[in-house]
């Protein structure tokens, strides 16, 4: 960076802060008095909701999607989008059942599986960035292929038999109640959030995700950026493949079927503009935290997974329409 | 927002309600389906409902996801947990994936059975099959070549590659295949369990296979879609469509003559027999071990193997002249 990159972050931010840091403040704010609602509701409906093992059992609800869009956020706010995020989970476990089976000791499987969720990561970085093709047909097109090589390696089959100590990152404790997938959820939503909010490279993301274009023409490497975050995606989806096979103890290429569409609905839910230039992280941890104090609720009543999925819905359509009429009413 | 607060106060209410009609700690068993919505499982609820008013003091908690995913399942797995249920009966959709989560709930005191898709030795106390996997496979194979004299080239239409159902009968299917001589099975697709991807896979038989003389679809989805999509391509007498089947959504198909038969286990019965299972294992009168011989109520007492595993019944074939009475059951 020159001495030049000090007034370029600073102008694009600057035209917009007057309305969208109120209006973002105002979301957040918004998604938290509805998680408080949530929260409050439960708690008066079930009287097994107050329970902290059982609201540590429930965190598992949203944990290993939350890790993902953590990095889906800033991809999105960079205007891009993965959605081969869950194939490369299953891509990645298929990886570590098979270095598993082969007899690999459990720090290589950790490290297979997030070195895997790396390479697609950086396969679909080079599509995007260095092809310049669409990432929305990128990802589609790699969704396909990565969850197709796990279908083809394992067919009907699957890895099971994991070694015990494995199973500690998706059912082992750090603390008391406090989960490792916890654990690792609060310390990656303060990195994303340092990541994104204090950093040059945070300050780019949102100048990219405004104006590519004019980004470009003023000297910032446009590619290397978004080849960095399809990077940083896939290392979230490797993780995620750790947890996620580590708790369920075995492998099949069906894992993970839809993860990628929640992990987006967290992010908009989140308040990130699904076109790109705005966005928080605080915000779609709270939108996580929503999303799992929702399904835990209704969960508890049990109320049919039907009827929970037209009230997820329904949550996501509201909260983003709330603030665009309340702004219509204001007029 | 307020939408939600209302809807949620509602169901606050509602819950309230019935706890307060429900004071007398009847036993709580849940029922928990591979997907909500499936007219197989709203009949086996119907079973374990029949079992439930029997035994006098029981709640039946009839619950599944929205797809057929073993992640969903482990969500209300643990919700059941939390709300500190009796027994868990559950048809799993991944044999392995829930392990961890049943054991957890093991661990802290709930009796977990399988029934109709089993889970892994170390995740159940036992395990419930609606027959044996080895008269199911050779019971689709019979079907077929029921109507096949001649023998000809015969398609498996399956759910997903991961069923476990599935792909035991298929298994034991092609095992009992040379006691049919002429009866040659050329494929097997899948349809995923949804009713388009079996419908387009069927297209693609009749396409791939024209000497095709009959489709054996073991799922409940895929058998319909079949059905329609030989309807739609006016191979009707040509191609007999045959598997497991739902008598009510199979009716209309078995009066065009696409299918000439099915079979499926009555899926009350079922329901009714994991129930009363469940219920006795919770309340200690039975043990789950190999050898064991549990009562199922009306339908006898089931006698566990070495897995500790047992199947309830034979496979029953529905027909034309059959087919009326029981599409109106289930």
């Amino acid at each position: 960076m020159t001495a030049a990159s000090q007034p370029t972050p600073r102008h694009i931010p600057d035209r917009l802060k007057s309305r969208l840091s109120r209006t973002l403040k105002s979301w957040e704010a918004l998604l938290l008095v509805v998680a408080a609602a949530i929260f409050v509701a439960n708690a008066l409906a079930s009287p097994y909701f107050l329970d902290p093992w059982n609201l540590s059992d429930a965190s598992f609800n949203f944990t290993e999607k939350a890790l993902i869009a953590f990095a889906m956020a800033m991809l999105i706010i960079a205007g891009e989008i993965d959605l081969s995020v869950a194939a490369i989970i299953a891509l990645a476990s298929t990886v570590m059942g098979s270095a598993m089976v082969a007899g690999a000791p459990v720090w290589a499987l950790v490290g297979l599986g997030i070195g895997t969720g790396l390479a697609c990561g950086a396969f679909n970085g080079l599509l995007v960035a260095g092809f310049g093709l669409p990432s929305i047909v990128v990802t589609i097109g790699t969704m396909s292929l990565f969850r197709g090589i796990s279908y083809i390696v394992l067919g009907d089959g699957a890895f099971t038999g994991y070694p015990p100590e494995f199973g500690w990152f998706g059912q082992g404790y750090v603390w008391w109640v406090f989960s490792f997938e916890l654990a690792l959820f609060a310390v990656m939503a303060v990195v994303f959030g340092v990541l994104l909010h204090r950093t040059n490279f945070g300050r780019l993301v949102y100048v990219i995700g405004n104006n590519a274009t004019a980004a470009r023409f003023s000297g910032v490497r446009v590619d290397r950026v978004r080849f960095i975050l399809f990077l940083l995606t896939g290392v979230m989806s490797g993780v995620a493949s750790v947890c996620l096979t580590s708790r369920l103890g075995s492998t099949r290429p069906s894992i993970a079927t839809g993860f990628e569409l929640e992990a987006v609905t967290m992010v908009v839910l989140g308040g990130v503009s699904i076109l790109g230039g705005s966005g928080s992280i605080p915000g779609v941890v709270i939108a996580a935290l929503v999303m799992g104090l929702v399904t835990f609720g209704l969960g508890l009543l049990n109320v049919p997974g039907i009827v929970m999925s037209i009230i997820v819905g329904g949550l996501l359509i509201g909260v983003i329409a709330l603030p665009r009429l309340w702004a219509m009413m204001r007029k | 927002m307020s939408i939600l607060k209302k809807a949620l106060t509602t169901a606050a209410l509602s819950v309230a309600m019935m706890a307060g009609t429900a004071q007398a700690e009847p036993m709580r068993i849940a029922l928990v389906v591979k997907a909500l919505g499936i007219g197989f499982f709203e009949a086996a609820n119907k079973g374990a409902e029949e079992a439930a008013k029997e035994l006098g003091d029981v709640e039946i908690i009839y619950t599944g996801p929205t797809d057929t995913t073993a992640e969903g399942q482990i969500e209300v797995i643990n919700s059941l947990i939390a709300q500190k249920v009796d027994a868990i009966a559950v048809s799993a959709n991944d044999t392995d994936a829930l392990v961890p989560t049943l054991k957890k709930a093991m661990e802290r005191g709930i009796t977990v059975i399988s029934w109709d898709s089993g889970v892994a030795k170390d995740g159940r106390l036992m395990h419930l099959n609606p027959s044996s996997s080895a008269l199911i496979g050779n019971t689709i194979v019979k079907l077929a070549a029921d109507h096949l004299p001649e023998g000809g080239d015969v398609a498996i239409l399956s759910a997903t590659t991961t069923s476990t159902n599935q792909n035991t009968w298929i298994e034991e299917a092609k095992k009992v295949l040379p006691n049919y001589p002429g009866i040659n099975i050329v494929a097997t697709v899948y349809g995923d369990d949804l009713a388009d991807k079996s419908y387009r896979e069927t297209q693609g038989l009749l396409q791939t296979y024209p000497n095709l003389k009959a489709i054996i679809a073991p799922t409940s989805v895929g058998i319909v879609a079949a059905a329609q999509a030989v309807e739609d391509a006016g191979k009707v007498g040509s191609v007999n469509v045959t598997g497991l089947g739902l008598p009510s959504e199979m009716a209309g198909h078995v009066k065009s003559g696409a299918s000439q038969s099915f079979a499926i286990w009555n899926p009350i019965d079922l329901g009714y027999s994991a129930t009363m299972i469940a219920y006795h294992l919770a309340k200690g009168d039975a043990k789950a071990e190999p050898g064991a011989e549990i009562s199922m109520g009306r339908m006898g007492n089931v006698k566990l193997d070495d897995n500790n595993e047992g199947a309830m019944a034979d496979p029953f074939t529905y027909d034309a002249s059959n087919i009326d009475q029981f599409s109106s059951i289930f």
